[in-house]
Protein backbone atom coordinates (compact mmCIF):
# COMPACT_ATOMS: atom_id res chain seq x y z
CA UNK A 1 0.00 0.00 0.00
CA UNK A 2 1.30 3.48 -0.89
CA UNK A 3 1.45 6.33 1.60
CA UNK A 4 -1.76 7.91 2.78
CA UNK A 5 -2.31 11.29 1.14
CA UNK A 6 -5.67 12.37 2.55
CA UNK A 7 -7.32 11.24 5.75
CA UNK A 8 -10.76 12.53 6.65
CA UNK A 9 -12.08 11.44 10.01
CA UNK A 10 -15.43 12.15 11.66
CA UNK A 11 -15.99 15.18 9.44
CA UNK A 12 -19.15 17.19 10.04
CA UNK A 13 -20.13 20.45 8.36
CA UNK A 14 -23.04 22.29 6.79
CA UNK A 15 -24.56 25.68 6.12
CA UNK A 16 -25.79 27.87 8.99
CA UNK A 17 -27.94 25.64 11.18
CA UNK A 18 -28.25 22.94 8.52
CA UNK A 19 -25.91 20.01 9.06
CA UNK A 20 -25.07 18.26 5.79
CA UNK A 21 -22.13 15.96 6.59
CA UNK A 22 -22.34 13.47 9.43
CA UNK A 23 -19.12 11.84 10.59
CA UNK A 24 -17.58 11.33 7.15
CA UNK A 25 -14.55 8.99 6.99
CA UNK A 26 -12.55 8.98 3.77
CA UNK A 27 -9.00 7.89 3.00
CA UNK A 28 -7.02 8.34 -0.19
CA UNK A 29 -3.51 7.15 -0.99
CA UNK A 30 -0.83 8.65 -3.21
CA UNK A 31 -1.41 7.98 -6.91
CA UNK A 32 -4.90 6.66 -6.23
CA UNK A 33 -8.12 7.61 -8.00
CA UNK A 34 -11.22 7.53 -5.84
CA UNK A 35 -14.73 8.09 -7.14
CA UNK A 36 -17.28 9.41 -4.66
CA UNK A 37 -20.71 8.39 -5.93
CA UNK A 38 -23.74 10.24 -4.65
CA UNK A 39 -27.08 11.46 -5.92
CA UNK A 40 -28.15 15.12 -5.96
CA UNK A 41 -28.22 16.53 -2.44
CA UNK A 42 -26.13 13.69 -1.02
CA UNK A 43 -23.52 16.19 0.22
CA UNK A 44 -20.76 15.63 -2.37
CA UNK A 45 -20.15 19.32 -3.07
CA UNK A 46 -20.31 20.14 0.64
CA UNK A 47 -17.70 17.48 1.37
CA UNK A 48 -15.37 18.72 -1.37
CA UNK A 49 -15.79 22.36 -0.33
CA UNK A 50 -15.04 21.43 3.27
CA UNK A 51 -11.90 19.63 2.11
CA UNK A 52 -10.84 22.85 0.36
CA UNK A 53 -11.74 25.10 3.28
CA UNK A 54 -14.47 26.88 1.36
CA UNK A 55 -16.84 25.73 4.11
CA UNK A 56 -15.69 25.47 7.73
CA UNK A 57 -15.54 22.03 9.29
CA UNK A 58 -17.71 21.79 12.41
CA UNK A 59 -16.13 18.65 13.81
CA UNK A 60 -13.62 16.04 12.77
CA UNK A 61 -10.25 16.35 11.10
CA UNK A 62 -8.69 16.56 7.66
CA UNK A 63 -5.05 15.52 7.29
CA UNK A 64 -3.11 15.96 4.07
CA UNK A 65 0.28 14.24 3.79
CA UNK A 66 0.07 13.75 7.54
CA UNK A 67 -0.43 17.48 8.23
CA UNK A 68 -3.55 18.70 10.01
CA UNK A 69 -5.22 21.14 7.56
CA UNK A 70 -8.75 21.23 9.01
CA UNK A 71 -8.60 24.93 9.81
CA UNK A 72 -6.22 26.19 7.13
CA UNK A 73 -7.53 28.82 4.68
CA UNK A 74 -8.20 27.75 1.10
CA UNK A 75 -5.11 29.39 -0.42
CA UNK A 76 -2.88 27.55 2.07
CA UNK A 77 -4.47 24.24 1.06
CA UNK A 78 -4.00 25.03 -2.64
CA UNK A 79 -0.35 25.82 -1.94
CA UNK A 80 -0.02 22.39 -0.34
CA UNK A 81 -1.31 20.78 -3.53
CA UNK A 82 -5.07 20.33 -3.18
CA UNK A 83 -6.85 21.79 -6.19
CA UNK A 84 -10.58 21.97 -6.73
CA UNK A 85 -12.24 21.77 -10.12
CA UNK A 86 -15.90 22.68 -10.28
CA UNK A 87 -18.54 23.79 -12.73
CA UNK A 88 -17.66 27.43 -11.98
CA UNK A 89 -13.90 27.09 -12.17
CA UNK A 90 -13.33 29.05 -15.39
CA UNK A 91 -13.20 32.84 -15.71
CA UNK A 92 -15.10 33.56 -18.95
CA UNK A 93 -13.91 37.16 -19.47
CA UNK A 94 -10.24 36.23 -19.11
CA UNK A 95 -8.29 34.60 -21.92
CA UNK A 96 -7.61 30.87 -21.95
CA UNK A 97 -3.97 31.68 -21.28
CA UNK A 98 -4.84 33.87 -18.29
CA UNK A 99 -7.06 31.12 -16.87
CA UNK A 100 -4.12 28.72 -17.01
CA UNK A 101 -1.83 31.38 -15.52
CA UNK A 102 -4.16 31.62 -12.53
CA UNK A 103 -3.82 27.86 -12.19
CA UNK A 104 -0.03 28.15 -12.05
CA UNK A 105 0.05 31.11 -9.65
CA UNK A 106 1.92 29.18 -6.93
CA UNK A 107 4.54 27.63 -9.22
CA UNK A 108 7.89 29.25 -10.00
CA UNK A 109 7.71 31.19 -13.28
CA UNK A 110 9.90 28.83 -15.33
CA UNK A 111 8.02 25.79 -14.05
CA UNK A 112 4.68 27.46 -14.78
CA UNK A 113 5.77 28.12 -18.35
CA UNK A 114 6.78 24.49 -18.89
CA UNK A 115 3.60 23.26 -17.27
CA UNK A 116 1.36 25.34 -19.53
CA UNK A 117 3.32 24.38 -22.63
CA UNK A 118 2.84 20.73 -21.67
CA UNK A 119 -0.89 21.27 -21.14
CA UNK A 120 -1.23 22.82 -24.62
CA UNK A 121 0.08 19.52 -25.97
CA UNK A 122 -2.54 17.56 -24.04
CA UNK A 123 -5.26 20.07 -24.95
CA UNK A 124 -4.24 21.33 -28.43
CA UNK A 125 -7.57 23.13 -28.98
CA UNK A 126 -6.84 25.32 -25.98
CA UNK A 127 -3.33 26.00 -27.25
CA UNK A 128 -4.54 27.16 -30.64
CA UNK A 129 -7.10 29.48 -29.08
CA UNK A 130 -5.09 30.52 -26.05
CA UNK A 131 -5.55 34.26 -26.54
CA UNK A 132 -9.32 34.03 -26.91
CA UNK A 133 -11.70 34.69 -24.05
CA UNK A 134 -12.63 31.53 -22.16
CA UNK A 135 -16.26 32.57 -22.58
CA UNK A 136 -15.98 31.92 -26.32
CA UNK A 137 -15.48 28.18 -25.70
CA UNK A 138 -18.30 25.63 -25.88
CA UNK A 139 -19.51 23.97 -22.68
CA UNK A 140 -17.36 20.90 -23.28
CA UNK A 141 -14.29 22.95 -24.15
CA UNK A 142 -14.79 25.02 -21.02
CA UNK A 143 -14.85 21.83 -19.02
CA UNK A 144 -11.56 20.85 -20.64
CA UNK A 145 -10.17 24.27 -19.75
CA UNK A 146 -11.36 23.69 -16.18
CA UNK A 147 -9.47 20.37 -16.11
CA UNK A 148 -6.38 22.00 -17.68
CA UNK A 149 -6.53 24.93 -15.24
CA UNK A 150 -6.72 22.55 -12.30
CA UNK A 151 -3.85 20.44 -13.64
CA UNK A 152 -1.81 23.59 -14.29
CA UNK A 153 -1.45 23.99 -10.54
CA UNK A 154 0.53 20.73 -10.50
CA UNK A 155 -1.72 19.33 -7.79
CA UNK A 156 -0.99 16.34 -5.61
CA UNK A 157 -4.71 15.91 -5.13
CA UNK A 158 -7.18 17.02 -7.78
CA UNK A 159 -10.68 17.23 -6.36
CA UNK A 160 -13.35 17.27 -9.08
CA UNK A 161 -16.98 18.13 -8.54
CA UNK A 162 -19.17 16.38 -11.15
CA UNK A 163 -16.87 16.82 -14.16
CA UNK A 164 -19.57 15.22 -16.34
CA UNK A 165 -22.27 17.79 -15.43
CA UNK A 166 -23.84 19.33 -18.50
CA UNK A 167 -21.74 17.32 -20.95
CA UNK A 168 -22.84 15.06 -23.76
CA UNK A 169 -21.86 11.36 -23.40
CA UNK A 170 -19.21 11.95 -26.08
CA UNK A 171 -17.56 14.72 -24.08
CA UNK A 172 -17.84 12.68 -20.87
CA UNK A 173 -15.83 9.97 -22.64
CA UNK A 174 -13.28 12.57 -23.69
CA UNK A 175 -12.94 13.86 -20.11
CA UNK A 176 -12.53 10.29 -18.84
CA UNK A 177 -9.87 9.66 -21.51
CA UNK A 178 -7.96 12.77 -20.48
CA UNK A 179 -8.12 11.81 -16.82
CA UNK A 180 -7.10 8.25 -17.70
CA UNK A 181 -3.84 9.76 -18.93
CA UNK A 182 -3.14 10.89 -15.39
CA UNK A 183 -4.47 7.75 -13.72
CA UNK A 184 -1.85 6.14 -11.48
CA UNK A 185 0.56 9.01 -12.06
CA UNK A 186 2.71 8.74 -8.94
CA UNK A 187 2.45 12.41 -8.04
CA UNK A 188 -1.26 12.92 -8.70
CA UNK A 189 -4.31 11.53 -6.95
CA UNK A 190 -7.86 12.15 -8.03
CA UNK A 191 -11.00 12.46 -5.93
CA UNK A 192 -13.96 12.62 -8.31
CA UNK A 193 -17.46 13.28 -6.98
CA UNK A 194 -19.90 11.97 -9.57
CA UNK A 195 -23.26 10.42 -10.33
CA UNK A 196 -21.98 9.13 -13.66
CA UNK A 197 -20.58 5.60 -13.33
CA UNK A 198 -18.47 6.05 -16.49
CA UNK A 199 -15.79 7.43 -14.17
CA UNK A 200 -15.48 4.04 -12.47
CA UNK A 201 -13.38 3.05 -15.52
CA UNK A 202 -10.47 5.01 -14.05
CA UNK A 203 -11.19 4.47 -10.36
CA UNK A 204 -9.16 2.39 -7.90
CA UNK A 205 -11.72 2.63 -5.13
CA UNK A 206 -15.29 3.80 -4.68
CA UNK A 207 -17.10 5.54 -1.86
CA UNK A 208 -20.81 6.30 -1.82
CA UNK A 209 -22.28 9.27 -0.01
CA UNK A 210 -25.92 9.26 0.98
CA UNK A 211 -27.60 11.82 3.20
CA UNK A 212 -24.22 13.20 4.20
CA UNK A 213 -22.96 9.80 5.42
CA UNK A 214 -20.49 7.44 3.81
CA UNK A 215 -22.26 4.24 2.78
CA UNK A 216 -20.13 1.94 0.67
CA UNK A 217 -16.33 1.89 0.65
CA UNK A 218 -14.56 -0.67 -1.51
CA UNK A 219 -12.94 -1.57 -4.80
CA UNK A 220 -14.55 -0.95 -8.19
CA UNK A 221 -15.19 -4.68 -8.57
CA UNK A 222 -16.97 -4.80 -5.22
CA UNK A 223 -19.00 -1.73 -6.16
CA UNK A 224 -20.15 -3.34 -9.40
CA UNK A 225 -21.29 -6.40 -7.41
CA UNK A 226 -23.10 -4.36 -4.75
CA UNK A 227 -26.86 -4.59 -5.22
CA UNK A 228 -27.63 -1.16 -3.74
CA UNK A 229 -25.08 0.53 -6.01
CA UNK A 230 -26.27 -1.42 -9.03
CA UNK A 231 -29.82 -0.25 -8.38
CA UNK A 232 -28.93 3.35 -7.58
CA UNK A 233 -26.28 4.10 -10.18
CA UNK A 234 -26.32 1.41 -12.89
CA UNK A 235 -30.10 1.34 -13.25
CA UNK A 236 -30.12 -2.42 -12.73
CA UNK A 237 -32.68 -4.35 -10.69
CA UNK B 1 4.20 17.56 -32.27
CA UNK B 2 5.25 21.22 -32.44
CA UNK B 3 5.43 22.73 -28.98
CA UNK B 4 3.22 25.79 -28.66
CA UNK B 5 5.21 28.55 -27.08
CA UNK B 6 3.88 30.23 -23.97
CA UNK B 7 4.11 33.98 -24.49
CA UNK B 8 7.07 35.47 -22.71
CA UNK B 9 6.26 38.12 -20.12
CA UNK B 10 8.48 40.87 -21.67
CA UNK B 11 6.37 40.85 -24.83
CA UNK B 12 3.44 41.95 -22.73
CA UNK B 13 5.52 44.43 -20.84
CA UNK B 14 7.30 46.30 -23.64
CA UNK B 15 4.25 48.02 -25.21
CA UNK B 16 3.10 49.13 -21.78
CA UNK B 17 6.50 50.50 -20.84
CA UNK B 18 6.64 52.35 -24.15
CA UNK B 19 3.24 53.92 -23.43
CA UNK B 20 4.27 54.80 -19.87
CA UNK B 21 7.49 56.50 -20.98
CA UNK B 22 5.77 58.30 -23.87
CA UNK B 23 2.94 59.68 -21.73
CA UNK B 24 5.23 60.75 -18.88
CA UNK B 25 7.80 62.29 -21.25
CA UNK B 26 5.03 64.17 -23.10
CA UNK B 27 3.70 65.70 -19.88
CA UNK B 28 7.18 66.45 -18.59
CA UNK B 29 8.10 68.29 -21.79
CA UNK B 30 4.70 69.87 -22.51
CA UNK B 31 5.13 73.05 -20.38
CA UNK B 32 8.06 74.04 -22.61
CA UNK B 33 5.86 74.10 -25.70
CA UNK B 34 2.41 74.82 -24.27
CA UNK B 35 1.85 77.72 -21.92
CA UNK B 36 -1.37 76.62 -20.20
CA UNK B 37 0.30 74.69 -17.41
CA UNK B 38 -2.89 74.58 -15.33
CA UNK B 39 -4.65 72.61 -18.07
CA UNK B 40 -1.71 70.21 -18.27
CA UNK B 41 -1.70 69.86 -14.50
CA UNK B 42 -5.44 69.16 -14.33
CA UNK B 43 -5.06 66.59 -17.10
CA UNK B 44 -2.38 64.83 -15.03
CA UNK B 45 -4.67 64.94 -11.98
CA UNK B 46 -7.43 63.23 -13.94
CA UNK B 47 -5.01 60.74 -15.50
CA UNK B 48 -3.90 59.72 -12.01
CA UNK B 49 -7.45 59.61 -10.63
CA UNK B 50 -8.79 57.65 -13.62
CA UNK B 51 -5.94 55.15 -13.26
CA UNK B 52 -6.45 54.99 -9.49
CA UNK B 53 -10.08 54.21 -10.12
CA UNK B 54 -8.96 51.69 -12.71
CA UNK B 55 -6.95 49.91 -10.00
CA UNK B 56 -9.94 49.39 -7.73
CA UNK B 57 -12.75 49.15 -10.30
CA UNK B 58 -11.01 47.77 -13.37
CA UNK B 59 -9.11 45.09 -11.53
CA UNK B 60 -11.47 44.13 -8.69
CA UNK B 61 -14.90 45.37 -9.78
CA UNK B 62 -15.56 47.82 -6.92
CA UNK B 63 -16.92 51.16 -8.15
CA UNK B 64 -16.28 53.85 -5.51
CA UNK B 65 -18.46 56.90 -6.16
CA UNK B 66 -16.84 58.56 -3.19
CA UNK B 67 -13.32 58.09 -4.59
CA UNK B 68 -12.81 61.86 -4.34
CA UNK B 69 -12.74 61.38 -0.56
CA UNK B 70 -9.17 60.05 -0.81
CA UNK B 71 -8.22 62.99 -3.04
CA UNK B 72 -9.64 65.41 -0.47
CA UNK B 73 -8.04 63.54 2.43
CA UNK B 74 -4.66 63.80 0.71
CA UNK B 75 -5.17 67.51 0.02
CA UNK B 76 -6.14 68.23 3.63
CA UNK B 77 -3.48 65.96 5.11
CA UNK B 78 -0.86 67.83 3.08
CA UNK B 79 -2.26 71.26 3.89
CA UNK B 80 -2.67 70.72 7.62
CA UNK B 81 0.85 69.31 7.89
CA UNK B 82 2.18 72.46 6.19
CA UNK B 83 -0.02 74.87 8.16
CA UNK B 84 0.33 73.42 11.65
CA UNK B 85 3.71 71.73 11.66
CA UNK B 86 5.45 73.70 8.91
CA UNK B 87 6.33 70.43 7.23
CA UNK B 88 8.31 70.78 3.99
CA UNK B 89 6.12 70.04 0.93
CA UNK B 90 7.64 66.68 0.03
CA UNK B 91 7.31 65.37 3.60
CA UNK B 92 3.81 66.83 3.77
CA UNK B 93 2.93 64.88 0.63
CA UNK B 94 3.90 61.69 2.45
CA UNK B 95 1.68 62.68 5.39
CA UNK B 96 -1.21 63.57 3.08
CA UNK B 97 -0.90 60.20 1.38
CA UNK B 98 -0.79 58.53 4.78
CA UNK B 99 -4.05 60.26 5.74
CA UNK B 100 -5.70 58.92 2.58
CA UNK B 101 -4.42 55.41 3.33
CA UNK B 102 -5.67 55.62 6.92
CA UNK B 103 -9.07 56.71 5.61
CA UNK B 104 -9.03 53.72 3.23
CA UNK B 105 -8.15 51.40 6.12
CA UNK B 106 -11.03 52.82 8.18
CA UNK B 107 -13.36 52.22 5.21
CA UNK B 108 -12.06 48.70 4.56
CA UNK B 109 -15.22 47.10 6.06
CA UNK B 110 -17.12 48.63 3.11
CA UNK B 111 -15.45 45.99 0.93
CA UNK B 112 -17.87 43.51 2.44
CA UNK B 113 -20.56 45.28 0.42
CA UNK B 114 -20.92 44.92 -3.31
CA UNK B 115 -22.40 46.73 -6.32
CA UNK B 116 -24.62 49.73 -5.64
CA UNK B 117 -24.41 49.25 -1.86
CA UNK B 118 -20.64 49.72 -1.93
CA UNK B 119 -20.89 52.70 -4.29
CA UNK B 120 -23.47 54.48 -2.12
CA UNK B 121 -21.78 53.68 1.20
CA UNK B 122 -18.49 54.95 -0.18
CA UNK B 123 -20.14 58.13 -1.40
CA UNK B 124 -21.69 58.68 2.04
CA UNK B 125 -18.28 58.20 3.69
CA UNK B 126 -16.75 60.81 1.41
CA UNK B 127 -19.55 63.25 2.22
CA UNK B 128 -19.02 62.58 5.93
CA UNK B 129 -15.33 63.50 5.64
CA UNK B 130 -16.31 66.71 3.81
CA UNK B 131 -18.74 67.58 6.61
CA UNK B 132 -16.02 67.05 9.21
CA UNK B 133 -13.34 69.19 7.53
CA UNK B 134 -15.78 71.99 6.67
CA UNK B 135 -17.31 72.07 10.13
CA UNK B 136 -17.08 75.70 11.43
CA UNK B 137 -16.37 74.36 14.93
CA UNK B 138 -13.10 72.93 13.64
CA UNK B 139 -11.99 76.14 11.97
CA UNK B 140 -8.91 76.42 14.18
CA UNK B 141 -7.64 73.11 12.88
CA UNK B 142 -9.12 72.55 9.38
CA UNK B 143 -9.95 76.18 8.54
CA UNK B 144 -13.57 74.96 8.30
CA UNK B 145 -15.67 76.27 5.41
CA UNK B 146 -13.23 79.13 4.78
CA UNK B 147 -10.78 76.93 2.96
CA UNK B 148 -7.02 76.57 2.89
CA UNK B 149 -4.39 79.06 1.88
CA UNK B 150 -0.79 77.88 1.41
CA UNK B 151 0.71 80.87 -0.39
CA UNK B 152 4.05 80.48 1.44
CA UNK B 153 4.84 77.21 -0.26
CA UNK B 154 3.31 78.06 -3.64
CA UNK B 155 5.59 76.55 -6.28
CA UNK B 156 3.84 75.55 -9.49
CA UNK B 157 7.01 74.33 -11.19
CA UNK B 158 8.02 71.93 -8.45
CA UNK B 159 4.46 70.75 -7.77
CA UNK B 160 3.98 70.16 -11.50
CA UNK B 161 7.13 68.04 -11.46
CA UNK B 162 5.78 66.10 -8.49
CA UNK B 163 2.56 65.51 -10.43
CA UNK B 164 4.53 64.11 -13.40
CA UNK B 165 6.43 61.77 -11.05
CA UNK B 166 3.11 60.68 -9.49
CA UNK B 167 1.72 60.02 -12.95
CA UNK B 168 4.73 57.80 -13.71
CA UNK B 169 4.29 56.00 -10.38
CA UNK B 170 0.58 55.43 -10.97
CA UNK B 171 1.09 54.16 -14.51
CA UNK B 172 3.84 51.86 -13.20
CA UNK B 173 1.36 50.37 -10.71
CA UNK B 174 -1.07 49.66 -13.54
CA UNK B 175 1.72 48.15 -15.66
CA UNK B 176 2.60 45.94 -12.71
CA UNK B 177 -1.02 44.86 -12.29
CA UNK B 178 -1.33 44.17 -16.01
CA UNK B 179 1.77 42.00 -16.10
CA UNK B 180 1.90 40.33 -12.69
CA UNK B 181 0.28 37.33 -11.11
CA UNK B 182 -1.13 39.59 -8.43
CA UNK B 183 -2.93 41.67 -11.09
CA UNK B 184 -4.27 38.51 -12.68
CA UNK B 185 -5.49 37.32 -9.28
CA UNK B 186 -7.30 40.66 -8.86
CA UNK B 187 -8.98 40.18 -12.22
CA UNK B 188 -10.04 36.71 -11.15
CA UNK B 189 -11.59 38.30 -8.05
CA UNK B 190 -13.41 40.78 -10.26
CA UNK B 191 -14.72 37.97 -12.48
CA UNK B 192 -15.93 35.75 -9.68
CA UNK B 193 -14.65 36.00 -6.10
CA UNK B 194 -15.92 32.53 -5.19
CA UNK B 195 -14.14 30.85 -8.10
CA UNK B 196 -11.05 32.94 -7.38
CA UNK B 197 -11.11 31.67 -3.80
CA UNK B 198 -11.48 28.11 -5.09
CA UNK B 199 -8.37 28.68 -7.22
CA UNK B 200 -6.46 29.62 -4.08
CA UNK B 201 -6.54 33.39 -4.56
CA UNK B 202 -6.62 35.21 -1.22
CA UNK B 203 -9.68 37.32 -2.04
CA UNK B 204 -9.74 39.52 1.07
CA UNK B 205 -6.02 40.34 0.84
CA UNK B 206 -6.28 41.12 -2.89
CA UNK B 207 -9.25 43.44 -2.45
CA UNK B 208 -7.71 45.31 0.47
CA UNK B 209 -4.37 45.81 -1.30
CA UNK B 210 -6.07 47.12 -4.44
CA UNK B 211 -8.21 49.43 -2.30
CA UNK B 212 -5.14 50.80 -0.50
CA UNK B 213 -3.20 51.25 -3.76
CA UNK B 214 -6.05 53.21 -5.31
CA UNK B 215 -6.35 55.37 -2.15
CA UNK B 216 -2.60 55.94 -2.15
CA UNK B 217 -2.45 57.44 -5.65
CA UNK B 218 -5.57 59.57 -5.05
CA UNK B 219 -4.17 60.86 -1.74
CA UNK B 220 -0.81 61.61 -3.31
CA UNK B 221 -2.25 63.57 -6.22
CA UNK B 222 -4.67 65.28 -3.80
CA UNK B 223 -1.71 66.58 -1.81
CA UNK B 224 0.02 67.73 -4.98
CA UNK B 225 -3.17 69.46 -6.09
CA UNK B 226 -3.24 71.39 -2.79
CA UNK B 227 0.41 72.33 -3.30
CA UNK B 228 -0.13 73.43 -6.89
CA UNK B 229 -3.27 75.54 -6.40
CA UNK B 230 -2.36 76.59 -2.81
CA UNK B 231 -5.79 78.11 -2.20
CA UNK B 232 -8.93 75.98 -2.15
CA UNK B 233 -12.22 75.36 -0.40
CA UNK B 234 -13.31 72.03 1.09
CA UNK B 235 -15.94 71.66 -1.66
CA UNK B 236 -13.20 71.89 -4.30
CA UNK B 237 -11.32 68.80 -3.16
CA UNK B 238 -14.37 66.78 -2.07
CA UNK B 239 -16.43 67.66 -5.16
CA UNK B 240 -18.44 64.62 -6.28
CA UNK B 241 -17.97 65.65 -9.91
CA UNK B 242 -14.26 64.80 -9.54
CA UNK B 243 -15.26 61.19 -8.84
CA UNK B 244 -17.79 61.21 -11.64
CA UNK B 245 -15.27 62.57 -14.15
CA UNK B 246 -12.68 59.99 -13.14
CA UNK B 247 -15.24 57.19 -13.43
CA UNK B 248 -16.53 58.37 -16.81
CA UNK B 249 -13.00 58.83 -18.19
CA UNK B 250 -11.94 55.35 -17.07
CA UNK B 251 -15.10 53.68 -18.36
CA UNK B 252 -15.01 55.61 -21.63
CA UNK B 253 -11.51 54.43 -22.42
CA UNK B 254 -11.85 50.93 -21.00
CA UNK B 255 -10.93 49.62 -17.58
CA UNK B 256 -8.40 46.92 -16.64
CA UNK B 257 -6.10 48.33 -19.31
CA UNK B 258 -3.31 50.87 -19.23
CA UNK B 259 -4.34 52.76 -22.35
CA UNK B 260 -8.10 52.89 -21.69
CA UNK B 261 -8.14 55.51 -18.92
CA UNK B 262 -5.39 57.49 -20.72
CA UNK B 263 -7.49 57.66 -23.89
CA UNK B 264 -10.61 58.41 -21.84
CA UNK B 265 -8.99 61.39 -20.13
CA UNK B 266 -7.30 62.75 -23.26
CA UNK B 267 -10.46 62.51 -25.38
CA UNK B 268 -13.16 63.51 -22.90
CA UNK B 269 -11.17 66.05 -20.92
CA UNK B 270 -9.95 67.40 -24.24
CA UNK B 271 -13.53 67.84 -25.43
CA UNK B 272 -14.44 69.35 -22.07
CA UNK B 273 -11.77 71.98 -22.46
CA UNK B 274 -12.30 72.66 -26.15
CA UNK B 275 -16.05 73.13 -26.11
CA UNK B 276 -17.13 72.70 -22.48
CA UNK B 277 -15.88 76.03 -21.25
CA UNK B 278 -16.77 78.21 -24.23
CA UNK B 279 -20.14 76.66 -25.14
CA UNK B 280 -21.40 74.61 -22.18
CA UNK B 281 -24.74 73.85 -23.88
CA UNK B 282 -23.04 71.97 -26.74
CA UNK B 283 -20.69 70.35 -24.29
CA UNK B 284 -23.53 68.84 -22.28
CA UNK B 285 -25.16 67.59 -25.48
CA UNK B 286 -21.99 66.07 -26.93
CA UNK B 287 -20.89 64.64 -23.60
CA UNK B 288 -24.27 63.04 -23.00
CA UNK B 289 -24.41 61.62 -26.52
CA UNK B 290 -20.92 60.20 -26.24
CA UNK B 291 -21.74 58.42 -23.00
CA UNK B 292 -25.02 57.04 -24.34
CA UNK B 293 -23.33 55.79 -27.53
CA UNK B 294 -20.53 54.27 -25.51
CA UNK B 295 -22.89 52.35 -23.24
CA UNK B 296 -24.94 51.17 -26.22
CA UNK B 297 -22.15 50.12 -28.57
CA UNK B 298 -18.92 49.87 -26.61
CA UNK B 299 -19.73 48.87 -23.04
CA UNK B 300 -16.11 47.84 -22.51
CA UNK B 301 -14.79 51.23 -23.60
CA UNK B 302 -13.11 52.40 -26.75
CA UNK B 303 -10.23 49.96 -26.26
CA UNK B 304 -12.65 47.19 -27.21
CA UNK B 305 -12.37 48.55 -30.78
CA UNK B 306 -8.78 47.31 -30.89
CA UNK B 307 -9.23 44.35 -28.57
CA UNK B 308 -11.29 42.08 -30.87
CA UNK B 309 -11.63 39.43 -28.21
CA UNK B 310 -7.92 38.82 -27.78
CA UNK B 311 -7.76 40.35 -24.27
CA UNK B 312 -4.35 41.66 -25.14
CA UNK B 313 -4.81 45.44 -25.12
CA UNK B 314 -1.97 46.98 -23.08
Amino acid sequence: MTDELLAVEGLESGYGQLQVLWGVELHLHEGETVVLLGSNGAGKTTLLKTLLGLICAWHGSIRFKGEEITHLPTDARVRRGIVYMSEMGVFPDLSIEDNLDIGTQFLPRHEAKERITGLYEIFPDLGHRRREAAGSLSGGQRKMLGVAKALAAKPHLLVMDEPSAGLSPLFVKEVVQVLAGFHRAPDLSLLIAEQNVTFLEIADRVYTLDGGRIGFNGSVGEARENDAIRRAYFGLK
Amino acid sequence: MRRLAVRPAPKRLIPMLVILVAVVAAFAAAPRVYSNQLLLFNTIVYLVLAQGLNIIYGFTGYLPFGYVGFFGAGAYGFSLAVLHWHTPPLAALALGTLVAIILALILTPLLRLSGAYFAVANLAASEAVLQIVSNPNLTDFTKGPYGISLEKIYNPTLSYGAAVVTLAFTLAIVVYLKSSRFGLALQAIREDPISAGMAGVNVVRGRVLAWLMSALVAGLIGGIFAWYVSVFYPETVFDLSVSIFAIVFALFGGTATLVGPILGVLILYGIYNVIGISTPAYFQLIYGLLIVLLILFLPNGIVSLIDRGTRRVP
